[in-house]
């Protein structure tokens, strides 16, 4: 809510794939640029290590370390903290080219950060769009200098059908897109998917009849939502899809894959998701 | 010798499973399962081909182990079949990792023509891995300098080319100092330079080495291999390389691949078909799918304080303020007493937690500090990588072995630390319901014991209950792995207030007194439980019994050994058929728990009373009574042959006359007493044997008066102190009669 949607506009309309992360030990953001430094030097080893390439005296993979002071939820909450790689080609003066950003932060994280002892910091939720070698090096740098652990963050079907429902009840100004879930039947030799399209309008509505306090989402509404949409599909299909796993929701406001992948498409509503992927990333630390 | 020899290299591709990688591509996990396994996946036709394929390498490994004397090609066609074996076999599927160790101890030990050894080192293609031993020990018939020293570039080129195939490589990091001291012969300098920039880390990077490499470069003018170490050299230590080096160069290292190249790739390909990875599993799960290894999957962590340390010497020069952290000594580099006793107040922990516990050291320093930071660290790590690596919980996850090692060194440092680790707890708890029993079974059940004192509610919910119901569902040998480590849980527990107490009289941590016993009450309880259901399942199976017992011998001793004030009896389902065991060890050890029970309860009583100290707790009158009734039934049993009388216990021996006499057994008054006991008989009839060995009709009613204490002398005599100590307390020899002054 707070986050400048300026700021926060190129985290829009990307893929970026979840992982939980342990406390990180040590960690201090005054010492980013010394981080940036470390982080590329061990890229390039890490990138050499086996067959002896080039070692060109500039490094081919730049390195930035910032700060998205905007990204958090409460003043309790540490900043998010931005990583991007990118490359210079062989020509000066060309551009460099973003090859893979990863992004920590915290949105409402007080479960986890108000117990902790001072040399830990709590940035629960890591999220990166790029090649997976370059996680890897990451991941392994900050693992090994941090003292913390990576993990990927898959989304239950149950947690996803909280997604459909309150994604369902926000207020999108231009409603493009319509709401899609997907589910999976995979008892099946072949693995089916079945797409479920509504109208988002239609959506919202049957939602609005359902909620009760605005602004509060309980368990059983949720159940309540989904029971609906899925009676009414099998009016239609003859299929119940209870006995099918919910595999992917896509709404205006974001959408989600249960592997752990989300999209966001809102900037208004960028830190309320946050706040849900930080709640289950939290879970799955401890 | 020789046979020591041969037995011990069957065991390396073992070995080399344990050390293997995680970051090996997956045509070469293929490679590591069993190779009977795969071969079975085949045609018949092929399983003799290959069974065929394997003896002779098997044969022709056996030969060239034992070969001992210089032998000519020409002249030995044993030689001549052998090679040709080991080369096709090579070319076609790679060597397993046991045949290197084999190979390249006869290439490199100068027994055989360079020809000869040129064919095996161009041979040394592997099929999985190349294990380290197998390495070092090459790099050390290489510094004897047995063999040619063409034979010695083949040998480094080979080693260049496969240094990835090399299954660990912290032995041969730790040779890094051998390998440089190489660079000053001419010839070999191209390959050692390759060989070192393949190896060479931050660490060994030192002032000498860069000046040696400067030195070089001077006499012998810019060469691009030495160009190429520099400027690793450099990028690692910028701060120590100050020369310029030329960035235009595009190679440094002329293609070593060499020989191996298309022999590598023929393997690979083959391996790949064949490997049971590329039948890709079915199965859909919520969890995100990866074939690969994960890339932070490393369970054994290796202490190393290098990052830290670098990013903090560059905050130091950045920040001259912080100038405490570079001084400070990686506990792991401890080597000396001295040395600890100069660096204690600037000691550093490894960068990563997880490494304490594959080293005692650092355990220690970490049992000594007890920062809260430190556990913490550890808590997440452990928390972390037990979720993601445990094999039951995580769909497709194929690395049980490691596994199983992994959770072993677990177990070891929480007995190192004598205290569970709270993550380890956690993930008791979590997957303990989802267990099936049998997978990682000793490991499990040996971190059952560590978990720490917690309340009812929880213990309950989430050890007792998924405990009970694979108890009583599996197997005797489970069942009886169970009671072994309930009873190390409750010693732990008894040992951790026994400690807890010794500390401070006041309870530091937040266990009262009174929720310990509460608890210790509960395991103790919920044991009775199952073994009574145990015990009627697996029909009174001495075996079990002895496990039963053994839980509690700690039990009744509780109140004097561990100064806890409560003392449980154990139950009638347990005590019954104990007593009418069918042996002696469980009866006489049965005798020995009457014993100290009523140790314990004739001191409980005399503190009572003499009232030196206010108690706190009394041990109810229900203890005392059942203890009462416990040993009237025993004595009567054993002793005064009255126990289908006197017995008052409701699940205990009383039976009418009229009864017995049905049964049609002559003197059942007497059939349970030491003479006529199931679990006895033997020791009388031998006792008779020996006392009267000219009467054969072995009458046991001859066992009476003075016999009868020779009886009990001989008795004590085979080892039955359980009986003994039973005996010379509950037993009033005067008046032989039934008198328990608990």
């Amino acid at each position: 809510d707070k986050a400048d949607p300026q700021k926060t506009a190129f985290l829009l309309r990307k893929q970026w794939t979840l992982y939980s992360v342990t406390p990180l030990y040590g960690f201090s953001t005054t010492h980013l640029r010394d981080y940036a430094r470390l982080l590329s030097a061990f890229i390039a080893a890490e990138k050499q290590k086996g067959l002896a390439v080039e070692v060109g005296v500039e490094l081919d993979i730049k390195v930035a370390v910032s700060s998205l002071p905007d990204l958090r939820g409460s003043d309790q909450d540490q900043a998010a903290i931005l990583i991007q790689l990118s490359s210079r080609s062989s020509q000066k003066n060309s551009e460099e080219k973003l090859i893979w950003s990863g992004w920590f932060c915290c949105v409402y994280g007080n479960e986890l950060s108000e117990n902790l002892p001072e040399d830990f910091t709590c940035l629960p939720l890591f999220l990166v769009n790029g090649a997976e070698s370059y996680t890897a090096i990451v991941g392994s740098w900050f693992q090994k200098t941090f003292d913390c652990y990576f993990r990927r963050l898959a989304i239950s079907p149950l947690n996803l059908s909280w997604m459909a429902a309150m994604w369902t009840g926000c207020k999108v100004e231009k409603t493009t897109s319509a709401t899609e879930l997907i589910f999976s039947v995979s008892c099946l030799p072949q693995p089916l998917d079945i797409s479920y399209t509504i109208h988002p309008e239609d959506a919202k509505a049957l939602w609005d009849t359902i909620q009760k306090t605005p602004g509060e989402v309980t368990q059983e509404e949720v159940d309540v939502f989904m029971d609906c949409l899925y009676s009414h599909f099998h009016r239609h299909f003859k299929i119940h899809l209870s006995a099918t796993s919910l595999v992917k929701v896509s709404t205006a406001v974001a959408s989600a894959h249960c592997d752990g992948i989300i999209k966001f498409l809102q900037s208004q509503y960028l830190t309320g998701v946050l706040m849900l992927l930080t709640e289950l990333a939290i879970s799955q630390i401890q | 010798m020789q046979r020591r020899q041969s037995s011990k290299t069957p065991r390396q591709p073992l070995q080399a499973h344990d050390k293997n990688q995680t970051d090996l591509s997956a045509w070469r996990k293929g490679g590591r399962t069993d190779p009977e396994k795969s071969v079975q996946n085949h045609q018949s036709l092929q399983d003799q081909k290959n069974d065929s394929k394997q003896d002779s390498l098997e044969q022709a490994l056996g030969y060239f182990e034992k070969l001992e004397h210089r032998v000519s090609l020409k002249k030995n066609s044993v030689l001549q079949e052998h090679l040709t074996t080991v080369e096709s076999i090579a070319l076609q599927t790679g060597l397993p990792p046991e045949g290197f160790d084999v190979l390249l101890k006869v290439a490199l030990s100068g027994k055989l023509a360079d020809a000869v050894n040129t064919r095996l080192l161009k041979s040394l293609v592997p099929a999985s891995v190349i294990p380290e031993d197998a390495v070092v020990y090459s790099v050390s018939l290489l510094c004897v300098g047995k063999c040619s020293d063409n034979i010695q570039l083949l040998f480094l080129r080979w080693l260049i080319t496969m240094f990835d195939f090399i299954d660990h490589k912290e032995q041969l990091h730790a040779l890094y100092g051998f390998f440089f001291s190489f660079l000053q012969d001419d010839k070999m300098c191209p390959y050692v330079c390759h060989l070192l920039y393949l190896l060479t880390r931050k660490e060994s990077v030192k002032p000498f080495r860069i000046r040696r490499l400067l030195d070089l470069q001077a006499k012998m003018g810019m060469q691009s291999h030495l160009q190429a170490l520099l400027s690793l050299y450099k990028l690692f230590c910028p701060e120590l390389v100050t020369i310029t080096l030329s960035g235009k160069m595009k190679t440094y290292f002329k293609n070593s691949e060499g020989p191996w190249k298309e022999a590598i790739n023929t393997v690979r390909r083959r391996n790949k078909g064949n490997s049971p990875v590329s039948q890709t599993l079915f199965l859909r799960t919520a969890q995100p799918q990866s074939r690969k290894r994960k890339w932070n999957a490393q369970l054994f962590i290796p202490a190393s304080s290098t990052n830290k340390n670098s990013l903090e010497e560059d905050r130091g020069k950045n920040h001259v303020n912080l100038c405490r952290t570079s001084e400070s000594l990686p506990v792991e580099q401890l080597q000396t007493f001295s040395q600890l006793l100069q660096n204690i107040h600037h000691l550093q922990l490894p960068s990563q937690m997880g490494s304490v516990l594959t080293n005692p050291l650092l355990l220690h320093y970490m049992n000594c500090i007890k920062d809260e930071s430190v556990y913490l660290r550890l808590y997440y790590w452990m928390g972390q990588i037990l979720q993601e690596e445990c094999i039951w919980c995580v769909a497709d996850n194929r690395y049980e072995e490691e596994f199983e090692d992994f959770l072993e060194t677990i177990y070891k440092s929480e007995c190192f630390l004598q205290e569970g680790f709270s993550a380890c707890e956690e993930f008791l708890y979590k997957s303990l319901p989802l267990w099936d029993g049998s997978c990682c079974q000793s490991q499990i059940l040996r971190l059952v014991s560590w978990i720490p004192l917690n309340t009812f509610s929880e213990m309950k919910s989430h050890l007792y209950d998924p405990l009970t119901q694979l108890f009583l569902t599996s197997s005797l040998y489970f069942k009886c792995s169970v009671l072994e480590s309930l009873k190390e849980l409750l010693r732990n527990w008894l040992n951790w207030h026994l400690d807890s107490e010794s500390e401070s009289p006041v309870q530091s941590l937040n266990t009262t007194l009174s929720g310990l016993v509460n608890v210790v009450a509960d395991l103790i309880n919920f044991v009775g439980l199952i073994s009574t259901a145990a015990l009627r399942l697996e029909n009174n199976n001495a075996f079990l019994l002895y496990f039963i017992l053994d839980f509690y011998e700690t039990v009744c001793d509780m109140y004097l050994k561990y100064n806890l004030p409560l003392l449980i009896m154990l139950p009638a389902g347990v005590f019954y058929p104990a007593l009418l065991s069918m042996d002696s060890i469980n009866l006489n050890q049965l005798c020995y728990i009457m014993y100290r029970y009523r140790s314990n309860l004739v001191a409980a009583k005399e503190n009572e009373q003499s009232k030196k100290k206010i108690l706190q707790f009394k041990f109810s009158s229900q203890t005392y009574q059942e203890y009462n009734q416990y040993i009237t039934a025993m004595v009567g049993c054993l002793w005064t042959s009255s126990v289908f009388e006197k017995d008052t216990h409701p699940q205990g021996l009383r039976m009418d006359d009229e009864l017995l006499k049905k049964t049609a057994v002559r003197e059942f008054k007497s059939s349970f007493n030491i003479v006529y006991h199931p679990a006895m008989t033997a020791y009388a009839i031998f006792f008779l044997q020996q006392a009267c060995p000219e009467d054969t009709t072995l009458d046991f009613n001859i066992i009476k008066g003075k016999r009868w204490n020779w009886y009990l002398e001989y008795l004590y005599a085979q080892g039955l102190k359980g009986l003994k100590v039973f005996i010379e307390s509950s037993i009033s020899r005067v008046s032989k009669a039934c008198q328990s002054k608990a």
